[in-house]
């Protein structure tokens, strides 16, 4: 069984890594690239754990083989701050201690950053209906709703005064 | 997962041919088939990616109705400027499919393809009178999408074949659709029954064609051709609403299991079918 | 719901605890960089996986490895062969006792498997691929036996055996028929026949709840080293490391120093954490196969094998008098153990009154094994399910009396100078305060629509101090360490970095509070029992406190004077006598530099057995619509009041209230095992498993009601597992409320609630 070779781009750099066909794009961030920031909750895409962004689109990276990946864009959690200035999201969770154990923490995050990409003014309705595939089950979702919605609107104060 | 191999080819026929081996298996969103390779439900020798196909991502307006490539997102029906305005039942009923993850992958083609009773684009497609183009070794052909799954699990297509498209009809002013299933939580299970009607009415809000079409209550998704017809000719008076009820009880098959009974099953499925026809009657009437 | 309600003014200015500063390891966290078990990579090491008992019940006849061992690639394999025979010995671990034979035999079958997905050998692999494909080829003979789950058959006299030594214990005489019942347990008072016989009302009722699982969304996850002189390293995410270090060094016979366990970040615990399922066996593999190895469960195996708590039957007996007084109550419980003794009863025997001032009362609790997980804890463990049967059987007399629902447990309310029904004479508590929160919440007023009701119920919980250690240590820049032996599940190591600065006069942020593992601090129970602020807490504060002393003795030297011209102030000493402080006062700072000339390092350390943790009550009030056509059950919204003493960081403490009322709101509505006629659960996933989404919740109204608890310095009382116990009585009564029609099996799922709600109207 020979291993294939894929080359894509992730948080911004370009990547080559070897996968057995098998192997998810989940897989190889935590055992070929070591961004451990993904993380395994369930493996059937039911707990949004190892979300991050293909091409512009939220996705789990448990059902993506490693070999879509070819070509494409990913972003990781370790991506979504720039150097050490924390992403608004990220800002936001620690202010409102959005975060218990923090397991759930980076695929809630990157949820988040593509809810406020496609809708910079979501409802509490319509932040709940998107995250529903992130499971928490430390916090109860409150205080990840109001730190989402308040970066939100934080995030349009600054488009305003921009 | 030894032998396991991954194919991306770039042409239909190239497809076609990884397709004809015995133990090959088309990948389009993934959501559906990595499952069940990692539980080991399915184990193919190969995986035959459709995604870098051309044609089989995009929708397209042609000949009045639309195309939809077979491999298209969720997430892309729900942002197309005009497929929801014409087919919200459609869309709605795709963006139901698992999370906004899974909607980032999971596709038409594959829900249709995976066959399970419950999937819920199916029975919008269904009442919507949608056709499939499939492509395969002896050309392509198309083929009404009721006629694809024969069984839970199980599809009518033969080695080789796979779906490039879907195709919907055009459609006239003032009509509909609407899809509405029950799970017990707000999001992300499987339907326990699910129910698409797809209506059309005259200037004076008579029903003039009607068709419904329930999922999760039967081997396949069934269309009911009498529930269909006892809303026509009505505006959906409580009495056609009723016959309506009576015939999609009679017409459900349901088996008891982890997720509902098959007495509960019967009963949500009328209620279903009564609110969605509702809900799409109301769409018709603000389409001019 | 964010300032926390204050009965009393205690006087005190606190500038630290009380506040909400940013949690000292949120960075590594929401960038993705805090290392949780299963982010662990050590050279050279193998992955680890279990084969696991595809039957419900069987003998293990025979277990051959030859052909797993001889494939390229596999280092190890191990059977219960490996493993020492252990004499049955019980070891205080966790928030229960453990049976170590039981255990170990838990970790890996021996002799029989009791479950589907027990334990029965284990391999390690260079890979995941390899290790799988060593699994398939371990060949196993059973011969099947039958097997029982549900907990009323598993009593039944015919029901099939689990253990052929198991008789019994709490009915006295010892009996000579093997039973699946491990242990009567029994708490009386007073004459309930008198009781019964005053009363004007008696309701009788029985409620159940399915088996649930804590479903913390990190698998359990472990790295073990062993190195060929016997030492060893385990990284593991657990909620108490000395835990699992003393329940590794017991099971495999090492000495506790051979054993160092330091703590990975941990993705949830709620109780299901505090003992060992993979360790050993890493430990095991990686001394037979010379490299480290890494374990992780899948979630499948989450399911099958660790947790959950137990399913139960709850009858309640109560009686009252038309002006609502309970007269008698007589409670059975009824409690699924799983494949091993050792449910939670006990403790909901102790619980189930305990909001109650009842003179007369019977509480029997029964301990049963079935062929399904062995229980473990989970969040408050035994009182949520005994609080169901009882807060409805409340509701059920409140009915009946025309009486409201509040002033019923007003009227039987238990106060400071009661005797608590498990034994000690309730003092600080803050039940009746808690009532008040509730009654004059807004919440209250809020009027309900056509299909909506509204539940109220009551919760207790002991909360426990127990054994901590802590080093707190001054850098020479007047910086602090605060290293405590508590893995953080919740936030507490902000709170631990709060109390130290509280008491040293320093921002938070100069105090850098750690985990650190067995090795380099003493012992430290579980975190679990919601003990962590208050005796990890208290030994925080009392190290601190000795620090002070220290710090003004080094000050009184350096200025020549006796130690009680000196106070500490605001991060430094201060002289009272005049003229002898010619450079003003002395801060941390500088006695931090010039440590070395007044004797040397500045470092304490702390270990105690906390005493006097103070029980935590909770009232929460629910409304939901159910949809009569559909039985589907929305929550429009909830609000919780909890007795928290004193919280520290109100943040926290709110996360914990809200967390846990998710869990009760999930447990209530749609999570349960659910088992095939083989014995085989079919929903072990998060698809089938459901557990509450974003989208099923509202927010959920936190309110502290602070009675200080006096016994800690800052008042606090635990917090963790109160939260959990009202919300699935809550939401019982809430759907009587919105139907008419009273739910008495748990899970609520809409199809029962329909099927109810045709019954009702036929």
């Amino acid at each position: 069984m020979s291993k294939q070779r894929t080359a894509a781009i992730v948080n911004g750099d370009p990547v080559e890594f070897l996968s057995d066909p098998g192997q998810t794009l989940l897989d190889v961030l935590r055992d070929e690239l070591h961004l451990t920031g993904s993380k395994e909750g369930c493996g059937s895409g039911d707990c949004g754990a190892c979300s991050v962004i293909m091409d512009g689109r939220l996705v789990c990276s448990c059902l993506v083989l490693a070999a879509e990946v070819e070509g494409c864009r990913v972003e990781t959690i370790e991506g979504l701050s720039t150097g050490s200035t924390l992403h608004p999201l990220q800002q936001k969770f620690l202010d409102h201690a959005a975060l218990q154990c923090g397991f759930c923490t980076p695929g809630i995050l990157m949820a988040s950053k593509a809810l406020l990409d496609a809708n910079p003014d979501p409802t509490e309705s319509e932040a709940r209906y998107w995250l529903a595939g992130n499971l928490c089950r430390c916090t109860g979702y409150d205080k990840i709703i109001k730190a989402v919605l308040d970066t939100a609107a934080e995030l349009r104060q600054d488009r305003k005064s921009a | 997962m030894a032998q396991l191999s991954y194919l991306s080819p770039s042409s239909v026929d190239d497809a076609v041919k990884a397709l004809s081996g015995a133990s090959a298996r088309a990948l389009s969103g993934g959501t559906d088939l990595l499952v069940q390779v990692r539980s080991g439900r399915a184990k193919p020798d190969q995986i035959v990616d459709l995604k870098r196909i051309p044609g089989l991502i995009g929708i397209r307006a042609e000949n009045g109705g639309f195309v939809i490539g077979s491999a298209t997102c969720g997430a892309m029906l729900s942002e197309h400027p005009t497929l929801s305005k014409i087919w919200p039942g459609i869309v709605e009923a795709a963006n139901l499919i698992g999370s906004t993850q899974v909607q980032g992958r999971a596709s038409l083609g594959g829900n249709l393809c995976n066959a399970s009773p419950a999937a819920d684009s199916v029975p919008a497609l269904i009442a919507a009178r949608a056709s499939c183009v499939i492509a395969g070794p002896g050309g392509a052909r198309e083929a009404a999408v009721e006629t694809i799954v024969n069984g839970p699990g199980k599809t009518s297509l033969a080695a080789g074949e796979f779906i490039i498209a879907f195709k919907l009809p055009p459609r006239g002013p003032r009509s509909s659709d609407a899809y509405l299933r029950m799970i017990p939580r707000t999001e992300m299970d499987i339907a326990i029954a699910g129910a698409a009607v797809s209506l059309a009415l005259d200037a004076d809000g008579v029903c003039t064609s009607a068709f419904v079409a329930l999922g999760a209550v039967a081997p396949t998704a069934l269309l009911v051709a009498e529930a269909g017809q006892a809303l026509i000719g009505s505006r959906l008076e409580a009495a056609a609403l009723t016959r309506m009820e009576e015939a999609v009880r009679a017409a459900c098959q349901p088996i008891s299991d982890k997720r509902g009974t098959a007495d509960y099953r019967t009963k949500i499925a009328a209620v279903l079918a009564h609110r969605a026809a509702v809900i799409a009657w109301n769409r018709a009437k603000e389409q001019a | 719901m964010n300032r926390p309600v204050k009965p009393e003014d205690t006087g005190t200015i606190l500038k630290v605890v009380g506040t909400r500063p940013i949690r000292p390891d949120g960075v590594e966290k929401v960038t993705g960089r805090a290392a949780y078990g299963a982010d662990l990579h050590l050279p050279g090491m193998l992955i680890g996986k279990v084969k696991r008992s595809p039957h419900a019940h069987a003998r293990i006849i025979s277990i051959d490895t030859r052909k797993a061992l001889a494939l390229p690639g596999v280092k190890a394999v191990m059977t219960s062969a490996d493993m020492p025979n252990l004499a049955a010995e019980h070891y205080e671990a966790g928030e229960s006792a453990s049976n170590l034979k039981d255990l170990s035999a838990n970790v890996m079958a021996r002799g029989k498997v009791l479950y589907h997905g027990h334990a029965v050998a284990a391999v390690a692999a260079t890979s995941n691929a390899i290790a799988d494909q060593a699994l398939d080829l371990i060949e196993i003979v059973y011969e099947t036996l039958p097997h029982v789950i549900d907990v009323e058959e598993a009593m039944a006299p015919d029901a099939p055996i689990l253990h052929d030594q198991m008789f019994t214990a709490g009915l006295g005489e010892t009996p000579t028929k093997a039973s699946n019942i491990a242990t009567k347990h029994r708490l009386d008072r007073g004459d309930v026949a008198a009781g019964f016989a005053a009363a004007d009302v008696i309701v009788e009722t029985r409620y159940s709840s399915a088996a649930v699982h804590q479903g913390y969304i990190e698998p359990h996850a472990c790295v073990a080293s062993y190195a060929a002189d016997g030492q060893t390293q385990v990284w593991s995410s657990s909620q108490g490391h000395f835990v699992i270090r003393g329940l590794c060094a017991k099971l495999l016979k090492m000495r506790f120093s051979d054993v160092r366990v330091i703590p990975a970040e941990i993705g949830g615990g709620f109780g299901g954490k505090t003992t060992v399922y993979l360790e050993p066996l890493a430990l095991v593999l990686s001394q037979k196969s010379g490299h480290p190895v890494k374990m992780v469960m899948t979630r499948e195996e989450v399911f099958r094998a660790t947790g959950p708590t137990s399913a139960s039957v709850v009858t309640v007996k109560m009686g009252a008098k038309n002006d609502g007084t309970i007269t008698a109550a007589q409670v059975d419980l009824k409690f699924q153990a799983g494949a091993f003794a050792g449910s939670p009863v006990g403790a909901a025997v102790m619980t189930s009154l305990a909001c109650y001032d009842v003179a007369n009362f019977e509480i029997t609790g029964w301990d049963v094994v079935t062929n399904s997980p062995k229980v473990a804890a989970y969040r408050a463990p035994g009182a949520p399910n005994a609080a169901l049967g009882v807060e409805c059987a409340v509701d059920e007399l409140a009915e009946r009396l025309g009486m409201d629902p509040m002033a019923i447990r007003e009227k039987n309310a238990v106060r400071d100078g009661v005797r608590a029904p498990y034994g000690p004479i309730y003092k600080n508590i803050g039940y009746v305060e808690t009532l008040e929160a509730i009654k004059s919440h807004p919440h209250m007023s809020i009027p309900l629509g056509p299909n909506q009701g509204r539940g109220i119920a009551a919760g207790f919980w002991f909360n426990i101090g127990g054994e901590s250690t802590v080093n707190l240590s001054i850098n020479e820049d007047g910086t602090a360490i605060v290293s405590t032996g508590s893995p953080d599940i919740g936030g507490s190591r902000a709170s631990m970095a709060m109390m130290a600065a509280e008491v040293l006069g320093i921002g938070v942020e100069q105090v850098r509070p750690i985990v650190a593992d067995t090795a380099s601090i003493g012992f430290s129970t579980v975190t679990g029992g919601s003990r962590t602020t208050f005796a990890t807490g208290m030994a925080v504060v009392q190290a601190a406190e000795k620090l002070v002393i220290d710090l003004k003795r080094r000050a009184a030297e350096t200025w020549g004077v006796d130690q009680d011209q000196v106070v500490w102030q605001d991060g430094a000493a201060h002289c009272l006598q005049a003229g002898k402080a010619p450079k003003g006062a002395l801060t941390l700072a500088a006695l931090a530099g010039s440590a070395g000339k007044t004797g040397g390092p500045i470092a304490t350390v702390v270990a105690l057995n906390a005493q006097g943790a103070g029980p935590g009550f909770g009232v929460h009030v629910c409304d939901v619509e159910v949809d009569p056509e559909t039985g589907h059950v929305t929550v429009l919204r909830y609000t919780a009041a909890q007795d928290v003493g004193k919280a520290i960081h109100p943040a926290y403490v709110e996360g914990q209230i809200q967390g846990g009322v998710a869990q009760g709101i999930g447990w209530a509505l749609n999570e349960e095992y659910v088992f095939s006629t083989g014995g085989v659960m079919e929903n072990a996933g998060f698809l089938d498993y459901r557990v509450p989404v974003a989208s099923d919740l509202p927010m959920i109204d936190a309110v502290m009601v602070e009675v200080p608890n006096p016994a800690h310095p800052y008042g606090a009382k635990g917090v963790g597992e109160v939260p959990i116990v009202p919300p699935l009585a809550a939401l019982a009564i809430a759907v009587r409320h919105a139907t008419g029609v009273r739910m008495h099996d748990l899970p609520l799922s809409p199809s029962k609630i329909r099927a109810a709600i045709d019954a009702n109207a036929g």
